[in-house]
């Protein structure tokens, strides 16, 4: 069996796209799930019919989930631990003004 | 209860334009959960859905140009078979996903013409329905191009079942454009669509390398009450709810 046939010998299933969804203008893309399709004409009017039927949103981006590079769970530790005692990276040295509201 | 056949014009033309859309959506259910993924499930529910809608519409207007005080829930759950008005083309069964995609080309291609040029109707309601509608069948005739364009120029087997697709509905096509006896004059001439609607449906067959049949017979009598065995069918599953429990919600 290869990867292109997940479901058994013989069986072929349409590759994984990752969707994304901008809710309004002004606002980034967020990724909001995956789907299966045959190409991406098709990823697109699925991850229409599957994610904004409700009015959520007003463009949508398809990516092949293959394109992503994503970090891996065993470099957690390099990747985002030395991040943990750089306190002065967050603002947290500045005196508030008397007054200043809702911060 | 009086029957279908003695409606005034524009409440028959309401019912013809609600009863097509509420047998095709009733038959778009059917795939669901059988469909080849489950985002063509969701797809083909979400079409069907939008055909239950346009349904609903017509079939209240129906009522309510009758003036009879039947309401959309009487006209599609206690009418039999031959008091609904709807062509033949969209009561056949499913048969398999090219044969669904084959009729939904067809019909939803000329959905498309007829809501376009019914947002021009005099009849304030009817042009409210068709300037809603047009949007949703855009994405159904989309939906159908789309699929008909890779099942036909894809594989061998896929071609051969897309050609068997279209050769199965084309004797129900023609029905499409058959002049209604009782236009009412705020309606829209089936026949004066065809134009764009071949010109559409031709393309995409040209471009899926699919030929267009040229069937030796046509289906007759959709409008006037005359339809197949399978409609009778479709009823009894539609209807058994409402027949058997009147007036139930959820």
């Amino acid at each position: 069996m290869n990867n292109n046939e997940p479901n058994g010998p013989g069986v072929r299933s349409w590759p994984l796209w990752e969707v994304f969804v901008r809710a309004r203008r002004g606002l980034a893309h967020q990724h909001v799930g995956s789907l299966h399709a045959p190409d991406a004409a098709m990823a697109l009017r699925n991850a229409r019919d599957v994610y904004t039927r409700r009015g959520e949103g007003v463009s949508i981006w398809v990516v092949p989930s293959a394109a992503i590079v994503a970090s891996s769970p065993d470099e957690k530790d390099s990747f985002f631990d030395p991040a943990a005692d750089k306190v002065y990276r967050h603002p947290t040295f500045y005196d508030v003004p008397e007054g200043a509201k809702h911060l | 209860m009086t029957g279908a056949r003695t409606l005034e014009p524009l409440a028959a033309y309401a019912l013809a334009l609600g009863d097509d859309a509420l047998i095709l959506a009733q038959r778009l259910g059917e795939w669901v959960a059988r469909a080849p993924q489950i985002e063509e499930d969701v797809a083909l529910a979400n079409i069907a859905l939008d055909l239950l809608g346009q349904a609903r519409t017509l079939l209240a207007y129906a009522g309510q140009v009758e003036g009879a005080g039947r309401g959309e829930d009487d006209l599609a759950y206690l009418r039999d078979d031959r008091d609904f008005r709807n062509v033949q083309l969209v009561e056949i069964p499913n048969g398999d996903f090219a044969v669904t995609m084959a009729r939904l080309l067809v019909f939803s291609a000329y959905q498309y013409e007829l809501y376009t040029a019914l947002q021009d109707s005099g009849d304030p309601a009817l042009a409210g329905l068709a300037g809603k509608a047009v949007k949703e069948v855009a994405y159904h005739r989309d939906h159908a191009t789309q699929w008909v364009l890779r099942l036909g120029d894809g594989t061998e087997e896929s071609h051969a079942r897309m050609q068997a697709g279209l050769d199965q509905i084309w004797p129900y096509t023609e029905e499409l454009f058959d002049p209604a006896s009782d236009l009412p004059d705020v309606g829209v001439d089936p026949a004066t669509l065809r134009p764009a609607w071949a010109g559409y449906v031709t393309a995409v067959l040209t471009e899926a390398t699919c030929r267009q049949p040229e069937p030796a017979w046509r289906s007759r009598g959709g409008r006037d009450g005359l339809h197949t065995e399978h409609l009778g069918h479709l009823l009894a599953e539609m209807q058994h709810l409402h027949r058997s429990h009147p007036g139930a919600t959820w």
